[in-house]
């Protein structure tokens, strides 16, 4: 289903120039109360994070930050050392929980992020219909992008996050409200994006989803890293009293 | 015209007889309020536009000056108008007054806001759902701006549509600056107006039903695009 | 079928599926901004008037004629003769054909008009419910009808728009005594309207007016309204023409405006005038002196 080939960028690929991401002493602070409190974190290329943990722990805080889509009430996010550039902004992308799609045909969605690279129009058109492949999702082409089943969306949205070229890729809850056919498929289709060479960054409380995807996990309580360490040694020995709650199938708030 | 032949056979008379003075008035109406639609979108959805995207000092204070100038009264625009482009005015060097072009001015300056402000709506809440992924792609204001507007454009009509129904039923400011000369700057509206002073009640209601049905044709089409955009979950 | 034609273009344009013709038909609207103006300047005249000769249809029955023998386009601004003579001293416009002699020789002499000529004349009459609620039916001498009517405490409904029918009505109040400025309000109602708008008003809720004969016979509204006193020399109703000065005005068309000018006072212009009928009745009554 995924044609390398077609979809590599005509220029060197300089891969890994933004990467480690680092989250220095990150706080956010709303109406007196640290929704983030101190975060600090390493996140190295290529692997797939996931950031894990029960609801109103601050994860898709945490990915809306580390993405720039929020300024921390104090810390500071570091790009390979330097705070956020153009050069940072641009090779990042960003999956929302529900996609956000444009009222265009699912290939416009395509073409309308490709504007920035500077590509005939025909280029344009084919590089788009080859990420549509990659969705699965050629034979709609030229289906209004809303019509889509909620699980065609969600992989418009994350083939059309593709189409940036990123060196990472953030991804907020990709299948909270899908059926476990489409998750497969979601699922799938971020296997393909890693094994592109992509850094994933995805924020779930599935623990089943974890499982299948992580290579290494933060484990996010309350506003804090609880944890954060390789998928086998977290899911075999957690060390928080949180998470072995939250892994035990506990109600952990 | 006797007083048993209904106002709606009168109205229907007229068309059919074909009378190259009606169509030419309606046609004038049409040119002059199509326009001023025209140029009050190119001017009005961006203006709604950016109103509804920036953040800036006075901002509320900016829209609610706007959402006030949806109820200018079109005898004071007509007034203003008149006196910059009076042979006395500033701009009479240009000609412009008794002209079409005049009347277009005018309306231009009546529909601006109506459009601008419908426009700052829809875009404001199309812009809620949008602002995240457009803040992800790191989008600069202008291409935000164009999506936007590309992408409601046709909740835009409706904002259009208002326009349209304000220029075509206007009477007061085309009087004034067009000064309803006959074969040069008489409108539907401005027809009417003469025929009511002339005591000719029955025929000023036949030439308003034809333009209320001018107007609801101009609606129909518009909502049947809407419904088709509808359809096609485009709006 | 030209309509026909033109709803479909508003359909595309509207739409914004054929964005490049709405375009185009925007430019051509535009376009045509320093076309009219050529024109206003090139073979056309406007002419600042009054509504009493625009709703009878004079100026529908003697343009024709003149265009056709000279090539010359008319164009009317019809508006109460206080806005005509306000809009030609800005300067809009190159003829003035009004009803207001002593407003009109002011014009005049303050450098804004050329010459002023008598065009043509006719009369005012007073009309009122045929009920007559103040009895003045018939009478001959028009300030005592309406001094019967201010006692009476009639309705009347004034012009109020300083127009020279306005003028003239206000000429007879002040002969009568005066009363009516007193009673603005309740007896006494200014419409601030035009002639047929006020006459529309007079039908509508049985109240007297001043009204020139001619917008009276050419008024299709007249419900129970009659003409109750007519024939008093003082309702006479004189018609002036003149040039806007073209010294003060330099764009004004002053060769074209002259003809028009020279046209209506010659014999051909004033039988023209003469031959102008409603219902077999002679509205206006040329009376320009001759030579002039």
């Amino acid at each position: 289903m995924l044609n390398p080939q077609k979809l590599s960028d005509p220029e060197p690929d300089p891969r890994g120039a933004i990467l480690p991401l680092t989250a220095h002493e990150i706080t956010l602070r709303l109406a007196n109360e640290d929704l983030l409190h101190e975060i600090d974190l390493v996140i190295e290329a290529r692997s797939r994070t996931i950031i894990l943990g029960p609801n109103g722990a601050g994860k898709s805080l945490l990915l809306r930050v580390l993405h720039g889509l929020k300024a921390p009430t104090s810390g500071e996010v570091l790009w390979a050392g330097a705070p956020l550039d153009s050069v940072a902004r641009a090779r990042q992308a960003m999956v929302f929980q529900r996609p956000v799609l444009l009222r265009r045909s699912a290939l416009a969605n395509i073409t309308f992020v490709l504007h920035r690279a500077k590509l005939s129009r025909q280029d344009r058109e084919a590089r788009a219909r080859a990420y549509l492949e990659m969705a699965e999702l050629e034979h709609r082409a030229q289906t209004p992008a809303r019509l889509l089943s909620g699980g065609e969306q969600q992989r418009l949205a994350i083939v059309r996050a593709l189409a940036l070229n990123p060196e990472i890729l953030f991804l907020d809850e990709p299948t909270a409200s899908l059926d476990p056919a489409a998750t497969l498929a979601i699922e799938q289709l971020i296997d393909t994006v890693h094994n592109g060479g992509t850094k994933i960054v995805l924020v779930t409380h599935d623990i089943g989803q974890a499982r299948r995807l992580a290579d290494d996990v933060i484990f996010l309580h309350r506003g804090r890293v609880a944890e954060h360490s390789q998928a086998d040694v977290f899911f075999a020995q957690p060390t928080s009293a949180a998470a072995r709650a939250f892994l035990a199938g506990q109600i952990v708030t | 015209m006797s007083d048993d032949s209904s106002v709606l056979s009168l109205a229907l008379r007229l068309l059919a007889t074909g009378d190259d003075n009606l169509y030419a008035i309606i046609g004038l109406s049409m040119r002059v309020s199509l326009a001023a639609v025209g140029l009050g979108c190119l001017l009005g959805i961006p203006l709604g536009a950016a109103l509804a995207v920036l953040r800036f000092p006075g901002r509320t204070v900016v829209t609610a000056l706007l959402n006030s100038f949806m109820g200018l009264p079109p005898v004071v625009v007509g007034l203003l108008i008149y006196l910059l482009l009076s042979r006395s005015g500033p701009l009479g060097f240009l000609g412009l007054l008794y002209t079409p072009s005049a009347m277009i001015i005018a309306q231009t300056l009546l529909v601006t806001p109506i459009v601008a402000a419908l426009s700052r709506q829809t875009i404001a809440d199309l812009n809620d759902e949008y602002a995240e992924l457009f803040r992800s792609l790191d989008l600069g204001l202008a291409a935000r701006l164009g999506a936007l507007i590309r992408d409601g454009r046709y909740s835009l009509m409706t904002a259009a549509l208002a326009g349209f129904g304000r220029a075509i039923a206007e009477v007061g400011a085309v009087m004034i600056v067009g000064g309803n000369i006959a074969g040069a700057t008489r409108v539907m509206t401005t027809a009417i107006a003469l025929e009511t002073s002339k005591g000719e009640l029955a025929l000023a209601i036949a030439l308003g039903l034809i333009l209320i049905a001018l107007a609801m044709a101009v609606n129909l089409m518009v909502l049947g695009l809407n419904n088709f955009a509808q359809r096609r979950a485009y709006a | 079928m030209i309509c026909l034609v033109r709803l479909k273009s508003i359909v595309g344009s509207a739409t914004g599926v054929a964005g490049a013709a709405f375009l185009a038909f925007l430019l051509s609207a535009l376009t045509q901004l320093p076309g009219s103006a050529a024109l206003a300047a090139d073979n056309s005249i406007l002419v600042q008037s009054t509504t009493s000769t625009q709703n009878s249809g004079l100026f529908a029955h003697i343009l024709p004629l003149f265009e056709t023998q000279t090539g010359i386009k008319v164009k009317v601004v019809a508006v109460g003769t206080g806005q005509a003579l306000k809009n030609a001293r800005n300067g809009d416009g190159d003829v003035l054909l009004v009803h207001a002699k002593a407003a009109e020789q002011k014009f005049v002499r303050g450098g804004w008009g050329v010459k002023r000529f008598d065009l043509m004349y006719n009369d005012f009459v007073i009309v009122g419910p045929a009920n007559d609620p103040a009895k003045i039916a018939g009478m001959k001498d028009a300030p005592a009808a309406l001094a019967k009517i201010a006692n009476a405490h009639a309705i009347f409904a004034s012009r109020g728009d300083n127009s020279g029918t306005h003028k003239a009505e206000l000429r007879l109040w002040k002969l009568a005594g005066g009363a009516a400025a007193a009673a603005r309000g309740s007896w006494y109602r200014e419409t601030g309207s035009g002639m047929g708008a006020t006459l529309n008003i007079a039908a509508g809720i049985g109240a007297y007016a001043l009204t020139d004969r001619a917008t009276w016979l050419s008024f299709n509204n007249k419900r129970d309204l009659r003409v109750l006193v007519e024939g008093d020399k003082r309702l006479f109703n004189q018609y002036g023409v003149m040039l806007v000065n073209p010294a003060r005005h330099k764009h004004v068309n002053a060769k074209q405006g002259r003809a028009f000018i020279n046209w209506l006072l010659s014999d051909v212009g004033q039988s023209a005038i003469a031959g102008f009928k409603v219902k077999g009745r002679q509205l206006f009554f040329p009376n320009a002196a001759p030579g002039s």
